[in-house]
């Protein structure tokens, strides 16, 4: 497609290269090829979905939410409830008769999402690393390594959705960096052949020496198969896979399973980028900070950052403007349909971080599912925090000056 | 002091590539690559590592 830019007739190879096929570049492909614009798809890898840095849970809002149904090539099991388990084993759930979310198998969902984006329109190319971009004639220029050659791709806009280790918003000067106080240090087993958990349920556990400032978390899929994972603050001593290892030799129904996948990956558990554009540019997904502060989970945000920076792509190379006031629309509206709103359960990140394991010990005995959903979205009414400072947080005085200071803020 | 990857233990996760403050790590397909122009040994991929394959080591 040709437009004009001063004197000279710019000719652009694409509207809009993605650099990344995860979840957020995928979904993005997918609403560009539906609205006509010419879209191309990198990737550095030798396949589309593998290896996950993921624990493959995704709950039914966000199928709800954008519109996608449940596949059983790719959303591999059903979940009706959570379990919290405190570091004295003791634990609580809740289990609804509905399904309330899925457990995919990412390679096959990529994959999916990957098949429809080419179908609509889009072009996707693996195994090309881009190695450099700069801006030229008022779109971008990629130099993007293939076997040995350097090839140029140029676009009116780049939209970086390549995860945590993103260098190309960089390259064009952003600073997507992950502060290290604020990201978990993730390291997981798909195991199979484990058992002695129900498989409808999401289980998590707390505990400072479980996992320090985080959790150890069992995502089930059928048949005595599960991801078993870990996420820790990065700056612990020790590392992620040495606590997870710990942990699972302690546990009769998990020590004797085999694994049949090992992943590992930083999880930017520390809010959102506050600005994810700049001329000619769109970040989405894990490069943009995209996970919920709280449990870690990003597939969701993914999808929903990368369909809204898609829909502000498409209205820019309509508008034939690129430049970063235009595009800071995309951080505009994503902060007002789902940033702010997931930006309020960092606190509740920065609340788990400081309990003690007594203090675990006595909330998960104390407390109900309900309460402790509620603490984390922050929507605990004022009765109910009157109920919980005056019935069930009065004889410690610890946890109850932490949880009052948390809910003032 | 710089920093070296150790292929052996490496999972290419990516996750060192992101708190590297000075862009000197970058992930290719399933090599971690390290610019030792650039590393200045701070140590924050060493922390983020989830399986210790990231070490300071004397160059």
């Amino acid at each position: 497609m040709d437009f004009w830019f001063g004197e000279r007739k710019m000719a652009f190879d694409y509207d809009v290269v993605v650099v990344g096929a995860g979840p957020a570049g995928l979904e993005a492909a997918i609403y560009l090829a539906k609205e006509k614009v010419n879209v191309l798809v990198l990737d550095r890898k030798q396949e589309i979905g593998c290896p996950k840095r993921c624990a493959e849970g995704l709950s039914l809002s966000w199928f709800k939410r954008l519109k996608i149904k449940p596949n059983p090539d790719w959303a591999v099991n059903v979940i009706k409830g959570a379990a919290l388990y405190a570091p004295n084993g003791k634990g609580i759930n809740f289990k609804d008769k509905e399904v309330n979310g899925y457990i995919l198998e990412r390679k096959m969902f990529e994959k999916h999402l990957a098949i429809e984006a080419v179908k609509l329109g889009a072009k996707i190319l693996l195994k090309q690393q881009v190695v450099a971009a700069k801006r030229v004639n008022g779109g971008v220029e990629l130099d993007v390594e293939v076997n040995d050659e350097i090839k140029k791709v140029t676009a009116k806009i780049v939209l970086a959705c390549d995860g945590v280790d993103s260098l190309t918003a960089k390259m064009l000067g952003l600073n997507t960096k992950l502060d290290l106080k604020e990201t978990d240090s993730g390291y997981q087993y798909e195991m199979t052949g484990i058992s002695g958990y129900d498989e409808e349920l999401l289980h998590i556990y707390f505990g400072t020496d479980v996992a320090p400032r985080g959790y150890v978390w069992i995502f089930p899929k059928r048949g005595g198969t599960a991801n078993v994972g870990i996420g820790i603050g990065a700056y612990e001593a020790e590392t992620a896979k040495f606590y997870l290892d710990r942990w699972i030799a302690a546990q009769p129904g998990l020590r004797n399973g085999s694994i049949i996948e090992v992943n590992a990956g930083a999880i930017p558990v520390g809010g959102f980028l506050t600005k994810m554009e700049a001329d000619n540019l769109l970040v989405a997904g894990d490069a943009g900070h995209m996970v919920d502060p709280i449990h870690g989970g990003g597939i969701g945000i993914a999808l929903e950052g990368g369909l809204i920076a898609a829909e502000v792509a498409a209205k820019a190379i309509k508008a034939n403007d690129f430049s970063d006031k235009f595009l800071s629309q995309y951080t505009k509206k994503w902060y007002a349909e789902r940033g702010t709103h997931l930006m309020r359960r960092l606190k509740g990140r920065h609340l788990l971080e400081q309990l003690t394991n007594d203090d675990f010990n006595y909330l998960v005995g104390s407390i109900n599912m309900d309460e402790a959903l509620k603490i984390g979205n922050g929507t605990l009414t004022a009765k109910d925090k009157a109920l919980l400072f005056t019935k069930k947080l009065i004889t410690r005085p610890g946890l109850l000056k932490i949880m009052m200071k948390y809910l003032a803020e | 002091m710089v920093v070296k990857n150790n292929p052996n233990k490496c999972l290419y996760c990516g996750a060192c590539v992101g708190v590297c403050p000075v862009q000197a790590i970058v992930l290719k397909d399933t090599r971690i690559i390290v610019d030792e122009k650039k590393c200045t040994s701070c140590g924050a991929c060493v922390k983020m590592c989830p399986v210790g394959a990231m070490a300071l080591q004397k160059n």
